[in-house]
């Protein structure tokens, strides 16, 4: 058929970095919109900064660049490319706004580039909230009334005109800082006062509160033909005022009638005819829950986090569909990919329920406000699927994978008894487990209802919850009760606890009996049609549809949900993964928890468990795989667990426990490398140097132990992953403090106490075969030891190490790779200290990982390598010497690439932004060049760190750190940086005969201060290094915090403000922009 | 406290799950809908008579039972199988539960089976008699069952029409433009609702009605309305339809396009499982548009045997069935899924505008 108007060659961008609000879920859409572009014949050049991204797979895009989103390089990637087609819908806000920008800097029109998908206008209508407010007046739908104003006066007679309850909105504050809401004339007054006054232009919208109307959401899709469709709605059971991002949400609506839910859908087919949009549109309501009142909240004329949940959720896969209709496919003309016999023209039925939980940092990041409203906090987000609301929500929460902390939980905090008001019903990350507690001690949902609106039916269905929790408390197990707790969701974990067993003695019951869950197919059709989607969920009803195949095959386990320390880089190795196991002629079969990433989309794998990453969902599953394996016991199907982060490698020891096969790298050996002590002794016998450091249990131990090794320490409880509680300690006094804090919040566990040693670090991945240890590639960070290795920016190929120390590195990794017999990937960190005078190492092993790292798929990228790949080769059994590969390091590539991290600051309010052993950043960003500064340009414009010419710069540098500032600031004043400085360091420059534009007051002490010089514009970057003593420290937090808010750089790391403003002094940018592939080949256009 | 009950089909498979609304054995097709909410409305269908119902979708009866959704005056199916029946509902317009809703109609609910398990059977077996029973065995039941007319042979049409010629006289009163008649063999209020909001004065004539009758009332269009079972034994009403067509405009509905068909001499024939759900895709051949639309039938038109200037303008996307045909030159058109949704998307009201339109240029 031909299609009208079909581009030749499309541009699609990305969406950058993982940020709050933008996660995963645009890598999904991206690399489903470039199957499309293919499938169509459509070429497809792909633009993203992100590395740690299926998109940017030199196999899924026809040409890849990895390069800055920013207007200037995308406009040279246009020139050059010439695409006649721009695809900006498929990478979140970031496209639309980039694509905004290419047509007011007239690239679009220069170079004949048709925005497809989404018009211009439409994305302005959208963006612009009195534009939209007229379009969606214009066309009869009804949005709350609202009017700006600038006085009290005003704001009386507009909330007079509206009624109340109201809300005000500051104009220009972050976090909605000073708004709130007034139910009362009494509290107008107030929240307006504190309104104005919060605005720095003194104006406020005063809004109709909807607040605790029930929120809900609608993916409509249209096409070139004004067909239109609906994909999914869902309904938010956290009501009005959270952002939806931030709610818990099941698909489709539950409490909706026919009528309200036609009259909602309706209005959404409207609103997406009227914007004229070619593809997905996401369209939010506030219904009244006791009238048919509605408002449009808000339209979003794009995929979104809220379509890839609704493809998941459905099986529809709305990316695809919307990138097809994009250039030029009708909804009739797309196949259903599902049934293989319908078409794209149709609207999901469902037969289950879809509850998603987000997932917040605030186990990372204790200090943070947990407070949730209008700016959503959650990193990633887990889905469940299942026949019962209970059972679906309860899947949920196992899937956030928070260990002992299942529905039962409660915090010992809590006061627990009758009164509803002790409870914190707030909306939290903790509250659905204070309806939990409050529920279980008694309180009526009715009470509960009143004080949070979560409609009653929600809490009927908890209720129904805790009472068989109570049952389970009382009544002995027997098969029927036994299934009907199973039924209701119940982990065996948690019916042990109730019931008095281990979960391993409930699994043997459930066995005995014969209760084991079935898998039913997620088919976009409620079983009406014949599918072919391997898309399965676990219920415990009669019928299996995941019949097991009897072949060659393997579980590949995924990595969960997205989470600081754990993002999207485990995904990209599962996805690899299982394409790895394909081309070997394995069935892959994946297993995840998380709607928002590839590897869930059904064509990922040979089949997909949509399940929870726990120790009873994966033996289940791999029962129901083997139920049908010919030789019996032998035919157990093996589970890789390398590639989904810490959630993947903690299975394999209860599989090997359970006799379950691991492929690659044993249990054991993978225990050895976890263990503390045993792996101090095993590089004790390779005579491979680690910093010195002790376990402790009490705080004179721990002074005796960093006496004698010496400070500064850096000091962790044991219990921990990926950097949690960790802290530098650099006197008796900070040590004292941090141990009466941790051994009281961790009686028993050691607190690990080593040497700090201030060096230069680096990393390498490595892979192994138990005869060849390959070593892609190695990265040199450019912050110090001390800067958690996911904070820091990465180089490969090295920055300074010498000859002889990568020759050490590369040493030591073969040696522990053949010790450890490491049978797969592996990733060491190390940290290089000066020569010691007397001789003495000068290369230290940090830690060692036996399993893919967050770096797999950078190294991946920059080498050419595909070490995922590689590794499932390995670990099925062909050698790295067949695979064309020996022992050391790869061949260095002829560029440089570096790996910066990217955060979500702005969003986490009450969380400290400085750089420290503990990770907090959300994303990665890469810089590519031929040169190290090039390559540093890029990287910094794309994480957003990029200063620029002139300007100014706020310092505040502890005095430790003084003497190391002296250069760095130099450089800045010699380019003419007007220089705001804190007291201390203002009479450092004075004394350098710098000139200090202002030196501020401390924040006690009156004007300008710190935060008024921030706020107030005239800087466009800040200095800040840590102290940790009293006001001081105060201060540098209230100056992170606002330049964060603010999204002014803030560098916390000299290392970081060096290298910002070593780039800066050049006065060009000369930076190439060429496909990925091209720097490796070293093409020179 | 739980009463077992059995769902046992035709075929000799049973299911066992618990009984809920009424108590008395129920007999009828066994038929499943994929809509995910309007519980309330295909229950009143009477497009349903002679059905035992049950919705794919496992959660029922969440928002309860209202005093507004109703479609006739009463529950139509013969007995209704769910995953799950909610016990709690919630809505502001809750009266009672849907257990107490089938109680009070004496209709028989079974909950608590693997409701994916059987449609899977009934599409891929076809639809077949089944029976709910809470006081036989499985294998009484089978027995019982029987001994059951087929549904196929039964005249559900004359059961559900009205007895009596009456005007629709409900919902705020509007200025009447055009006098409309409804040929009722399964009438839905929302057809008279849409009618009549859009100026016309509705009569609803039972289905027996001769066409001279109906003629008589001198209406400016005529509706032919959707209704339950096999329209190839519906002879009486053919011969009516026969002595409307080419004398006034006529819409017809679901079992009023079989209808239509057959008077124009097509066939109908019997669907594997049929099409019930709420979103089910049409193609209409004049504009290329696809429609979502509302269905509910377990026949279809024969489009190999259209003729005397009948054409076929709808088909099903999904299966390639016929889903609406009109006349080349006579002011008829007629469409085998529901325009006035009730439950379903309310996307193709503009049919009855369309009705309308061509009451005006006659």
């Amino acid at each position: 058929m031909t299609i009208k108007n079909k581009p030749r060659k499309v541009l699609i961008i990305g969406s950058g970095p993982i940020i709050i609000g933008q996660a995963a879920e645009f890598d999904y859409a991206g690399t489903q919109a470039c199957k499309a572009m293919r499938e169509e014949g459509v070429i497809s050049v792909l633009v993203n900064s992100n590395p740690a991204t299926i998109m940017t797979d030199e196999d899924i895009a026809d040409v890849v660049y990895v390069e800055p989103l920013t207007v200037e390089v995308i406009s040279r990637i246009i020139e050059k490319e010439r695409p006649d087609g721009l695809l900006p819908t498929l990478g979140g806000q970031t496209g639309l706004n980039l694509a905004v920008e290419l047509a007011d800097a007239g690239v679009l029109d220069k170079f004949n580039v048709r925005v497809l998908g989404t018009p211009i206008q439409t994305i302005r209508n959208a963006e612009d909230r009195e534009l939209f407010k007229q379009l969606l007046i214009k066309i009869g739908e009804p949005v709350p009334r609202s009017e700006t104003v600038n006085t009290m006066e005003e704001g009386r007679r507009v909330a007079k005109e509206i009624g109340l309850p109201v809300v005000i909105r500051p104009a220009y504050t972050l976090g909605g800082t000073g708004g709130g809401f007034a139910h009362t004339w009494e509290e107008l007054e107030i929240v307006l006062n504190s309104g104005l006054t919060a605005s720095p232009i003194h104006q406020i919208l005063v809004e109709e509160s909807v607040a605790g109307w029930k929120e809900l959401e609608y993916e409509v899709m249209r096409d070139g033909g004004d067909n239109c469709i609906t994909i999914c709605n869902m309904e938010n059971i956290d009501p009005m005022g959270i952002h939806t991002g931030d709610s818990i949400v099941v698909a489709p609506s539950q409490t909706l009638t026919n009528k309200e839910y036609q009259m909602l859908r309706t209005a959404s087919l409207k609103i997406i005819r009227e914007l004229g949009i070619e593809g997905g549109c996401n369209v939010q309501y506030a219904l009244d829950p006791k009238s048919e009142r509605y408002y449009v909240i808000e339209v979003n004329p794009r995929v979104s986090r809220s379509s890839a949940l609704a493809s998941k959720a459905t099986g529809y896969p709305i990316a695809r569909v919307a990138s097809k209709i994009a250039v030029g496919k009708r909804l009739d003309e797309i196949p259903n990919a599902v049934t293989g016999k319908t078409m794209a023209a149709f609207e999901p039925a469902l037969d289950y329920i879809v509850v998603k939980i987000p997932r917040w940092p605030f186990d990372k990041f204790a200090s943070g406000d947990r407070l949730l409203g209008t700016q959503m906090k959650a990193t990633g987000e887990v889905m469940a699927i299942d026949r019962t609301f209970e059972a679906a929500f309860q899947k949920a929460v196992r899937s956030l994978e928070f260990g002992k902390k299942t529905l039962l939980w409660e915090d010992r905090k809590w006061t627990l008894g009758t009164d509803i008001n002790t409870y914190p019903l707030e909306p939290t990350d903790l509250r659905l487990w204070a309806v939990m507690a409050a529920l279980r001690r008694g309180i009526a949902p009715q009470a509960i209802h009143d004080k949070t609106n979560i409609d009653m039916w929600f809490l009927d269905k908890m209720v129904n919850i805790i009472n068989m929790e109570k049952r389970l408390l009382s009544q002995p197990l027997t098969p029927d009760f036994l299934r009907e707790a199973k039924k209701c969701g119940f982990s065996d974990e948690m019916i042990g606890t109730l019931a008095d067993r281990l979960p391993e003695q409930v699994r043997e019951m459930r066995q005995e009996w014969k209760i084991k869950p079935v898998y039913k197919m997620v088919d976009t059709c409620a079983a009406e049609f014949d599918a072919a989607t391997p898309y399965f969920y676990s219920t415990y009803e009669t019928e299996n549809e995941a019949i097991a195949v009897d072949r060659k095959k393997a579980v590949v386990i995924g990595s969960g949900p997205i989470r600081i320390g754990q993002g999207i880089e485990f995904d990209y190795c599962s996805v690899h993964a299982a394409r790895a196991l394909k081309e070997a002629g394995y069935q892959s079969i994946m297993i995840n928890s998380n709607p928002e990433t590839v590897s869930t989309d059904f064509d990922t794998s040979d089949r997909l468990y949509f399940e929870s990453l726990d120790e009873e969902s994966i033996r289940d599953i791999l029962d129901n795989e083997n139920s049908n394996n010919a030789d019996g016991g032998n035919g157990n199907t093996p589970s890789i667990v390398q590639f989904g982060g810490q959630t993947a490698i903690n299975l394999a020891d209860p599989l090997a426990r359970a006799g379950m096969p691991v492929l690659g790298t044993s249990a054991e050996c993978i225990d050895l490398s976890e263990d503390r002590r045993r792996f101090e002794q095993f590089l004790g016998n390779l005579g491979i140097p680690q910093p010195p450091g002790a376990g402790v249990t009490s705080i004179e131990e721990a002074l005796k132990v960093a006496k004698l090794i010496g400070y500064p320490v850096l000091v962790r409880p044991s219990y921990v992953l990926g950097g949690r509680g960790m802290e530098i300690v650099h006197n008796a006094s900070e040590l004292s403090h941090y141990m009466s804090i941790a051994t009281d919040l961790n009686t028993g566990h050691p607190v690990l106490i080593d040497k700090y040693l201030e060096g230069k670090e680096a990393e390498v991945d490595c892979i192994c075969d138990g005869e060849t240890v390959l070593i892609p590639g190695l990265m040199e960070q450019l912050e110090r030891a001390g800067v958690h290795s996911g904070d820091s920016m990465a180089v490969y190929p090295g920055l300074t190490l010498t000859t002889a120390e990568i020759d050490t590195i590369t040493d030591y990794a073969v040696r522990i790779g053949l010790a450890l017999h490491i049978i797969g990937l592996m990733n060491i960190q190390f940290v290089i200290m000066p020569e010691h005078p007397l001789g003495g190492a000068a290369v230290y092993v940090l830690e060692v990982n036996s399993r893919a790292s967050r770096t797999v798929p950078f190294i991946s990228k920059v080498t050419g390598v595909p070490m995922v790949k590689v590794a499932v080769k390995v670990m099925l059994g062909t050698s790295l010497k067949a695979q064309g590969y020996e022992t050391g390091m790869y061949k260095r590539q002829h560029l440089v690439a570096i790996k910066a991290p990217v955060f979500s600051m702005s969003k986490l309010v009450g969380v400290d932004t400085h750089l420290g052993p503990e990770m907090k950043s959300t994303g990665e960003v890469m810089g590519i060049d031929y040169r190290f500064e090039a390559a540093l340009a890029k990287t910094l414009l794309a994480a957003g760190l990029m200063l620029p010419r002139e300007g100014g710069i706020l310092l505040s540098i502890s005095d430790r750190d003084k003497p190391e500032a002296v250069p760095i600031i130099k450089k800045l004043a010699g380019i003419g940086y007007k220089l705001y400085a804190t007291e201390g360091t203002a009479s450092m420059l004075s004394a350098m005969g710098l000139p200090v534009t202002m030196t501020t007051k401390k924040l006690a002490e009156g004007h300008p201060n710190v935060l008024d010089v921030i706020i107030g514009g005239n800087i466009q970057g800040v200095i800040n290094t840590v102290t940790s003593s009293g006001t001081v420290m105060r201060d540098g937090f209230a100056i992170r915090r606002t330049a964060a808010e603010r999204r002014i750089p803030c560098f916390t790391s000299l290392d970081t403000a060096r290298a910002a403003i070593d780039i800066l002094v050049r006065d060009k940018h000369d930076y190439h922009v060429q496909p990925l592939a091209s720097y490796r080949n070293r093409r020179q256009p | 406290m739980k009463k077992q009950a059995y769902l046992v089909l035709a075929d000799g498979s049973f299911y066992e799950g618990f009984s809920f609304g009424g108590a008395a054995d129920a007999f009828g097709e066994v038929v499943f809908n994929t809509s995910m909410m309007g519980y309330q409305e295909m229950l009143t269908d009477p497009s349903y008579a002679g059905q035992i119902l049950m919705p794919t979708y496992p959660l029922i009866g969440n928002y309860g039972v209202n005093g507004q959704d109703d479609e006739t005056d009463r529950i139509q199916v013969r007995g209704f199988i769910v995953r799950e029946e909610c016990m709690e509902p919630s809505h502001y317009l809750n009266q009672k539960t849907i257990h107490q809703y089938l109680a009070d109609g004496g209709i028989s609910g079974i909950y608590g089976l693997d409701t994916r398990a059987i449609t899977r059977k009934l599409r891929s077996v076809g639809v077949m008699m089944g029976m709910i029973t809470s006081h036989l065995t499985p294998d009484e039941a089978l027995a019982e069952l029987k001994r059951k007319p087929d549904y196929g042979n039964a005249d559900y049409v004359k059961e559900v029409s009205t007895k009596k010629p009456y005007v629709w006289e409900n919902d705020k009163p509007v200025e009447y433009k055009y006098n409309v008649v409804a040929y009722d063999c399964g009438l839905k209020y929302n057809i008279l609702r849409l009618l009549k909001a859009r100026g016309c004065k509705v009569t609803v004539m039972p289905c027996t009605s001769k066409a001279e009758e109906i003629l008589k009332l001198n209406p400016d269009g005529i509706l032919l309305s959707p209704g339950p079972g096999d329209p190839e034994i519906l002879d009486y009403a053919v011969k009516t339809v026969q002595g409307l067509v080419g004398k006034k405009p006529i819409m017809g509905i679901c079992l009023g396009n079989q209808l239509l068909g057959r008077a124009f001499g097509a066939k109908t024939f019997k669907l594997k499982f049929g099409h019930r759900g709420g979103n089910h895709p049409v193609k209409e051949f004049a504009t290329g548009r696809v429609h979502i639309t509302a269905q509910n039938h377990g026949y279809a038109l024969d489009p190999d045997t259209m003729k005397n200037g009948l054409e076929v303008t709808h088909i099903n996307l999904n299966d390639g069935t016929v889903e609406g045909l009109r006349h080349k030159e006579l002011p008829i058109f007629a469409i085998q899924y529901h325009s006035e949704d009730s439950p379903g998307p309310m996307d193709n009201r503009y049919l009855f505008d369309r009705f309308i339109k061509m009451m005006e240029k006659k």
